[in-house]
């Protein structure tokens, strides 16, 4: 996970910081911000998608089972699932665990 | 050809916006700056000009709105004084970061307190880092003049930067003068349509103001800072080609009779025109006394500064602003700061004058230039004074 130091120097900054591209934020991979991961008990879930409504990263999908997990990738650790998770479906675990 | 008419200043600012042919104006009205938004807004409802005018509910909301606006890739105006100026704080250093030309008027007022609603420099001296390229003008042509200068500036793509343009509340926005307007033609020949190196469009999503974290924000604020320093040059070609087409001329620094000077008296805005009264009786007194009308306040012209102080023994720096606990004004650090390096300085006195409205007249710049050319050593502590202050 990581991070292409962007622009290199700063006459390579865009004028105003500009982003030109719609979607560009796909390329800002926050995982790397994570001290601790969503675990899924499946068992407990209902697969009710709260947790996937209430992702503010919406980094959770729904697999094809109807069961829901996070991408890795961009989940920054905030546990919102897992409080929002009435099920108790979801526990948060470290990083290193 | 345009034509010489008497107008109020503030009115013939919102006169020469118009002329720009401006897309959108959110303003608030205060005071000194009142009739200029006024004045645009019936320009509007006349249906002189064709602009989106905003009545926005406050000055926070003006400067948003024309930040909006700009960068959909409208021209943007507005004007204000003092408090709001102040009330437009927080979104001020966010233009130029996202590089968007809006042209604001400032009627210079004293910030309260106590309440007060006459003029002096504090209001822009409290904005002055936030980034935009600052203007002062001395009189209702320059206020014109910079008026429609300012949006070619800014807009010009090596600049991309608001433009604020400074006139003295009061002694400028409510003094009837006679003016050469410059005709709608004229205007639209030098000044083309704005074309803006990037625009909010559904059609293109872009994003503007996004999260600047600790490893860019350093090099977006160098970016901005170079943007700033190297408007210079774009500033002194438009000037170069105003006096082309318009046949007046501008300068960063000003020079008003320096030859063989000894003592310069420095000022900024309107009182450099009272000044010149005062250089010209000491002059005909045989004292080798001349004149610097600063009118480019940011970015400031260090350059052009040394080389306008080479030969004089003694400056007496004009301040319409108090630096509280400081060096002296605003004026003077950044003048001191300039001259720091030179092998031959001169004297720098600083007066703090005509605060809050207080008048000042030749006589004071004869006692301040006098007081200055007869001052053998400066001490630190009796570098500035409040000029003026009752004992």
């Amino acid at each position: 996970m990581t991070q292409k130091r962007w622009p290199e120097g700063w006459r390579d900054v865009t004028p105003g910081c500009m982003v030109l591209e719609a979607g560009s934020a796909v390329e800002y991979h926050t995982g790397s911000w994570r001290a601790k991961k969503p675990i899924w008990d499946n068992s407990k879930c209902i697969k009710c998608g709260v947790c996937y409504m209430f992702c503010p990263e919406g980094c959770i999908t729904e697999d094809q089972e109807g069961f829901f997990v996070a991408n890795l990738e961009y989940c920054k650790g905030c546990g919102i699932c897992t409080h929002e998770c009435w099920p108790k479906a979801i526990v948060m675990v470290n990083e290193e665990d | 050809m345009g034509k010489r008419i008497g107008m109020e200043i503030a009115l013939a600012a919102a006169e020469a916006a118009a002329l720009c042919r401006p897309d959108v104006i959110a303003a608030y009205p205060i005071t000194p700056n009142t009739h200029v938004p006024e004045h645009l807004s019936d320009i509007v409802a006349e249906g002189r000009l064709d602009a989106e005018y905003i009545c926005v509910e406050s000055e926070h909301s003006a400067i948003s709105a024309c930040c909006g606006a700009s960068g959909t890739g409208a021209r943007a105006f507005t004007a204000t004084s003092s408090q709001g100026l102040l009330f437009m704080q927080e979104i001020l250093p966010i233009v130029p970061s996202l590089r968007l030309p809006v042209v604001m008027v400032i009627a210079n007022r004293a910030v309260s307190g106590p309440i007060n609603v006459w003029n002096d420099h504090s209001d822009i001296m409290y904005q002055r880092d936030t980034g935009w390229v600052s203007l002062f003008a001395a009189n209702g042509q320059e206020t014109v003049d910079m008026v429609i200068q300012a949006f070619k500036i800014g807009e010009h793509r090596d600049v991309m930067l608001p433009v604020n343009i400074n006139i003295d509340g009061f002694q400028l926005t409510h003094v009837v003068e006679p003016i050469f307007m410059p005709d709608q033609e004229e205007v639209d020949r030098f000044l083309p349509t704005y074309k803006p190196f990037a625009q909010l469009h559904p059609d293109k999503p872009i994003s503007m103001g996004a999260l600047g974290a600790p490893d860019i924000f350093n090099e977006a604020m160098c970016a901005k800072n170079d943007a700033l320093v190297r408007s210079k040059k774009v500033i002194l070609d438009v000037w170069k080609e105003w006096e082309k087409e318009f046949g007046r001329k501008y300068e960063p620094i000003e020079s008003y009779k320096t030859e063989g000077a000894e003592t310069l008296i420095v000022t900024m805005g309107s009182m450099g025109e009272t000044a010149e009264i005062a250089v010209d009786e000491l002059r005909k007194d045989g004292m080798p006394l001349g004149l610097l009308k600063i009118k480019l306040w940011r970015p400031f012209p260090f350059e052009e500064l040394r080389k306008a102080v080479k030969g004089a023994k003694a400056l007496a720096v004009m301040d319409r602003a108090v630096s509280c606990g400081g060096p002296g004004g605003p004026v003077f650090a950044e003048l001191r700061s300039a001259l720091y390096d030179e092998p031959k300085k001169p004297k720098t006195l600083n007066f703090i004058i005509g605060l809050g409205g207080r008048d000042i007249v030749v006589e004071d710049f004869i006692q301040m230039a006098k007081k200055t050319a007869a001052s053998k050593k400066v001490k630190p502590e009796d570098a500035y004074e409040i000029y003026g202050a009752r004992e």
